[in-house]
C-alpha cells in the first residue's frame, strides 16, 4: 500500500518521506509550526521551522529553541519533499503548510480565517489535492458579521459604559484576539489598560504592528484611574479578585462562541461580541471549494458533522483525531485556569508584574 | 418590534436585577398602550396559541438556509434552542420591518387559521425582513416560551414604577384570565374594577425555606404548624354560583377536577380557599406520582376518577362573604376556615382540612417533622399566627421546613446537552443502579434523570469527561463509560410500571460528586426499593 504523504499518528501529522511533523503534540526531531497558539506550537522539539514573524511569538512562549524562519511562498526541500508556508490569516505569523511530493499537493491549514483583520497577513488560497482543514465553527449556525461592524459595536459599548462611569473589561485570548481588539479600539474614548499576559504579548508584536499605547494594570493602579477606561484581559481573569477590585465595571467577551446566547450566559458575561479568528460556515465551504481539493480531512471542531456534510456535497471527506482545540480550548481552558486563579490571587498579581 | 427586540436583548444580556427593571421601566414609559398590554402578556406567559408546529417551522427555516434537515437537527442539538437555531441559520438581508409588536402578534394569531402555503410565505417574508435578534424574538413568539430571566414579580415592579400604581395592586390586576387581544391597557392596569373579577384569583403567598435553627423563630406559641403537602398548590374561587380552580402556575384547572364541582352550593358565594390538590386513592393521601396520572389529562375517564380521586386539602381562606380578608391575622382566617370545614365536612369527602398540629416547643416541632414520611408530607409549614396573607415570596411570616432528601449513590450512564445557558455542555444526566439479571450477572439499570446540583465548574469537568468517554451517540444523547458516581437526592419514591427500574423518584437531583467511590460501590435497585415505606 502506498504511504500517504501526510499521516496522522500519536505524535502529530507526519510526513514520513521528509521525516517532518506538522504541529506535533509530542516532542519530535523536526517540526513545522503553523502558528503560536499553545495547542499548535508545543515545547520540546529539536528543530522548529515556522514563518519568521512567528519566531518572536514562540520564543516568548517556549524560551530558547532551535528555530528557522521562512518567508511566505519560500520553497524549502527536505528529502525531495517541497514545503512552503502561506498566510492563514488566523493571527500574526500564522501559516498554512503546503507539502508537495511527486506532483501530489497537500495543504494543512492549522487555524485560519478568510476575513482580512488588518493585522495578520490575509489568508491566501492554495490549490491542492488534499486539504487538511480545521472546522472549529463548522456549523451553519455560525455566520460572522464583518469586523468593522463588530468593532463599532465594541466602541459604542465602551462609550456607553464610560457615560455610566463604569470600567469596561473586555476578554480576549492574549495572543491574537487581544491585539486585534487593541488595534481598533477608539482611543478618543479613553485609555487602554492591559493584563500582564496581554501586555507582554503585545510588546512582542509591537515591532511588527502599529498598536495604540497601553498601560499595564499593576498593584499600584487605582480603580479610580480605570473608571471609564478599557481593560483588556485574558478570559482566565474573569471572576478573579484582580477583576473584582475594579468595581464598578461591565464585562464583555469577544469570541465566535458569543454567537450562542447560552455560551455568554453560562460565563456570566454582560456583553458578548461575535468576533472570531476562525472561519465561519460559509467561509469554510468557500475556501475548501477554492482550493480545488477533492480530499478533505477535518482535524478539529465539529469534525463529524462537517465532514458528513462535505461527503454529501461530493467531497472525499474524513475526520482525523488530533489534539488541536481551536477557539473552544482558548475559552474553556482559560476558564478552568480561572478557577485556580481565584484561590491563588498572589499568582495573578505576580504574573501581572512580570 | 424593534423596541421590543431591543428590550429582550437587554433583559437577556444582563444578570443584574436593577438593569432589568430599569430597561423594563424605560420600555413601559415609551411603548404604545397596545404594545404594553402584549409585553405584559408575553412576560406573564400569556402567549397566542402556536400557529405552526415545530416540524413545519424547521422545514421552512431550512429551506431558507439551504441545508439538509439532519444538519439543521445537529445544529439545534448544539445550539440548544429552536428559535435561536432558526434565527442563526437564516441569512440576514438588507431589508427591515417597522411593524409594531402588536401588529406582529395580531398577524401570528391570524396565522393559525391560514393554509400551510400562506403560513410558509408569511414566515419566509418576515424572517428575511428582520435582523438576527428580531428574527430570534419573532420566532420565539411563534414557538412559545420566552425565558429570559424576568419573573412576573420583576415585570410588575417595573410596571409599577412606570405607571405609578401600587405593586401588590398591580399583581392582583394581572392575575387570572384576560385576553391581550381584546383588553385595553386602560382596562387592564388603570381602571379600578376589572371586568374579569368573577374568576380572578389572588396572588399566591409563597414560603421561604427555613434558614438556620428553628428556635431562632422565637416563641413556638406564636406559630401555627401544619404538614407541607406534596400536591398542586391551588386557589378555589366560589362566586355567583360558579367555581374556578387555579393552579399556582395561573392555569385554570377547574375542568380537570370534577370532584370539586359540587362545592357550589356547599360553600357560600364570595369564598376563596388556598389549598393543596392531593391524590387520594383508596381513601388516603397518595403520592405525587398518583397525582401525575391526573395532571396531564383533559378528559378524565370514570375508571380513573374512581381509581385516583383528588381532594382539596385546605389551609387558608382569602375571601369570605365577598370580602378580601387577606389582611386579617392568620389565626383569625384559620378560625373562619375551620368553621367552614365543620359545616360541610359531612356533605363532601373532597374538601378536607390541613390540620394545625398543636405543639408547644421546638423539640416537638422537630419530632413532628420526623413524621413527615409517615404523614405523606414533604415536611412542615410554619406560619406566624398574626401574619396577613402577603403577595409573592416574602420572608418572615411563612417558612417551609422540608425533610432531608432520601439519598442513593448512582452511576452516570447517559448524558445530553443542556438548554439555555447550558447549551453546548453536557449537563442533563441519566443515572443507573445495579441489578442482578436473570443470568445472575450484575448490570446497570437506569433509575432517574437529574440536571441540577453541580457547580458550573463541576459541570465543565463532567462535560469534559463525557466528551472523552462517549461510547455511543443516539441523536443528542450519548452513552458514556460507567465510571463516575454521584450521590442523588430525591423527595419521594413509589413503585412504577412506567419506569424500567420499577421505581419512580420525586425531584431527583445531584447532591454531590462521589470522587471517592468506584462504580461497584454504587447502590442497587434493591437498596432503592427498600426505601419504599
Amino acid at each position: 500500500m502506498k504511504i500517504p504523504l501526510l499521516a496522522f499518528n500519536d505524535k502529530g501529522i507526519y510526513c514520513q518521506q521528509a521525516d517532518v511533523y506538522l504541529d506535533p503534540w509530542r516532542p519530535v526531531k523536526n517540526a513545522i509550526i503553523t502558528h503560536g497558539h499553545a495547542d499548535h506550537s508545543r515545547w520540546g522539539h529539536q528543530n522548529y521551522i515556522t514563518h519568521h514573524t512567528n519566531i518572536p511569538i514562540i520564543r516568548h512562549r517556549l524560551g530558547e529553541i532551535n528555530v528557522t524562519g521562512k518567508e511566505w511562498n519560500e520553497t524549502f526541500v527536505i528529502n525531495n519533499v517541497k514545503f512552503s508556508l502561506h498566510p492563514a490569516g488566523h493571527i500574526i505569523g500564522s501559516s498554512q503548510i503546503r507539502v508537495e511530493h511527486k506532483g501530489e499537493v497537500w495543504v494543512f491549514t492549522g487555524d485560519y480565517k478568510t476575513e482580512d483583520d488588518g493585522i495578520s497577513t490575509p489568508y491566501e488560497v492554495v490549490k491542492c489535492d488534499t486539504f487538511i482543514t480545521e472546522c472549529t465553527f463548522g456549523l451553519p449556525a455560525f455566520n460572522w458579521t464583518p469586523q468593522a461592524e463588530v468593532i463599532s459595536e465594541i466602541n459604542n459599548w465602551w462609550a456607553e459604559n464610560k457615560a455610566e462611569g463604569k470600567t469596561s473589561i473586555l476578554f480576549g485570548y492574549s495572543l491574537g484576539k487581544a491585539q486585534r481588539l487593541l488595534k481598533y479600539l477608539d482611543t478618543d474614548i479613553g485609555k487602554i489598560y492591559t493584563h500582564g499576559a496581554i501586555e507582554n504579548m503585545t510588546n512582542v508584536l509591537r515591532p511588527m504592528v502599529d498598536f495604540p499605547p497601553t498601560t499595564l494594570v499593576t498593584r499600584e493602579t487605582k480603580k479610580e484611574d480605570l473608571l471609564g477606561n478599557m481593560v483588556l484581559a485574558p478570559p482566565s481573569a474573569h471572576g478573579s479578585i484582580w477583576i473584582r477590585k475594579m468595581t464598578p465595571f461591565v464585562t464583555g467577551s469577544a469570541s465566535g462562541w458569543m454567537a450562542f446566547r447560552g455560551a455568554r450566559r453560562r460565563r456570566a458575561i454582560d456583553k458578548g461580541f461575535v468576533l472570531s479568528d476562525h472561519c465561519d460556515w460559509y467561509s469554510l465551504l468557500d475556501s475548501i471549494k477554492a482550493t480545488g481539493a477533492e480530499k478533505i480531512i477535518c482535524t478539529h471542531g465539529y469534525t463529524d458533522i462537517f465532514s458528513k456534510y462535505l461527503r454529501e456535497l461530493g467531497y472525499d471527506a474524513r475526520t482525523e483525531k488530533t489534539q488541536y482545540e481551536g477557539e473552544a480550548a482558548e475559552m474553556e481552558k482559560d476558564e478552568k485556569e480561572a478557577e485556580v486563579d481565584q484561590s491563588e490571587t498572589s499568582l495573578i498579581s505576580e504574573n501581572n508584574e512580570l | 418590534m424593534k423596541n421590543f427586540a431591543q428590550l429582550i436583548k437587554t433583559l437577556d444580556s444582563s444578570n443584574k436585577t436593577n438593569v432589568k427593571v430599569d430597561a423594563l421601566t424605560m420600555y413601559f414609559k415609551n411603548a404604545s398602550p397596545e404594545d404594553k398590554v402584549w409585553t405584559i402578556a408575553i412576560l406573564s406567559h400569556r402567549r397566542p396559541p402556536r400557529p405552526v408546529n415545530t416540524t413545519l417551522l424547521r422545514i421552512w427555516a431550512n429551506e431558507l438556509a439551504n441545508i439538509p434537515l439532519w444538519l439543521f437537527e445537529e445544529s439545534y442539538h448544539i445550539v440548544g434552542d429552536l428559535a435561536e437555531t432558526i434565527a442563526l441559520i437564516i441569512p440576514t438581508t438588507k431589508e427591515h420591518s417597522d411593524k409594531s409588536l402588536t401588529e406582529y402578534l395580531q398577524e401570528i394569531i391570524a396565522l393559525k387559521k391560514k393554509s400551510d402555503a400562506e403560513k410558509k410565505e408569511y414566515l419566509h417574508q418576515n424572517w428575511l425582513a428582520l435582523n438576527y435578534y428580531e428574527r430570534f424574538v419573532f420566532t420565539k413568539l411563534i414557538t412559545g416560551s420566552l425565558r429570559i430571566g424576568v419573573s412576573q414579580k420583576l415585570m410588575t415592579r417595573a410596571l409599577s414604577k412606570a405607571e405609578d400604581v401600587d405593586e401588590d395592586a398591580l399583581a392582583y390586576k394581572l392575575m387570572g384570565n384576560w385576553d391581550p387581544n381584546t383588553i385595553t391597557f386602560q382596562e387592564l392596569i388603570l381602571d379600578e374594577k376589572n371586568s374579569d373579577y368573577l374568576s380572578k384569583p389572588y396572588p399566591f403567598y409563597l414560603a421561604y425555606p427555613i434558614e438556620g435553627e428553628v428556635d431562632n423563630l422565637g416563641n413556638p406559641e406564636d406559630w401555627s404548624i401544619e404538614h407541607k403537602w406534596d400536591g398542586i398548590r391551588s386557589q378555589t374561587i366560589i362566586r355567583e354560583s360558579e367555581i374556578y380552580v387555579w393552579s399556582r402556575g395561573e392555569e385554570l384547572v377547574t375542568d380537570k377536577y370534577p370532584e370539586f364541582k359540587n362545592f357550589v352550593g356547599l360553600i357560600p358565594d364570595g369564598t376563596v380557599i388556598d389549598a393543596e390538590i392531593l391524590a387520594f386513592p383508596e381513601g388516603e393521601i397518595g403520592t405525587f406520582n398518583d397525582l401525575q396520572t391526573r395532571i396531564g389529562r383533559k378528559t378524565i375517564s370514570a375508571s380513573l376518577l374512581e381509581k385516583v380521586p383528588v381532594i382539596l386539602k385546605a389551609y387558608d381562606i382569602l375571601e369570605w362573604e365577598g370580602q378580601d380578608i387577606r389582611n386579617l391575622p392568620y389565626a383569625e382566617r384559620r378560625l373562619l376556615l375551620e368553621q367552614l370545614y365543620d359545616s360541610i365536612k359531612d356533605k363532601t369527602p373532597y374538601f378536607q382540612l390541613s390540620e394545625r398540629v398543636l405543639l408547644h416547643s421546638w423539640e416537638d416541632v422537630t419530632t413532628e417533622r420526623m413524621r413527615a414520611r409517615e404523614m405523606k408530607s414533604e415536611g412542615l409549614m410554619l406560619k406566624r399566627n398574626d401574619s396577613p396573607y402577603l403577595v409573592g415570596r416574602k420572608k418572615g411570616d411563612w417558612w417551609k421546613w422540608k425533610i432531608e432528601p432520601l439519598v442513593i449513590d448512582a452511576v452516570l450512564t447517559y448524558a445530553m446537552r443542556g438548554h439555555g445557558r447550558r447549551s453546548n455542555l453536557f449537563t442533563d444526566y441519566t443515572f443507573a443502579l445495579w441489578q442482578t439479571n436473570d443470568n445472575g450477572e450484575k448490570e446497570l439499570v437506569t433509575f432517574a434523570k437529574a440536571y441540577s446540583g453541580l457547580t458550573d465548574a463541576e459541570f465543565r469537568r463532567v462535560d469534559d469527561f463525557i466528551k472523552k468517554n462517549t461510547l455511543e451517540r443516539f441523536g443528542p444523547v450519548r452513552s458514556v463509560t460507567p465510571q463516575l458516581v454521584f450521590e442523588i437526592g430525591f423527595e419521594g419514591i413509589a413503585l412504577s410500571k412506567r419506569h424500567k427500574s420499577g421505581v419512580a423518584t420525586r425531584f431527583p437531583r445531584i447532591l454531590r460528586w462521589r470522587h471517592d467511590k468506584k462504580i461497584d460501590e454504587a447502590n442497587s435497585i434493591e437498596d432503592l426499593k427498600s426505601m419504599i415505606s
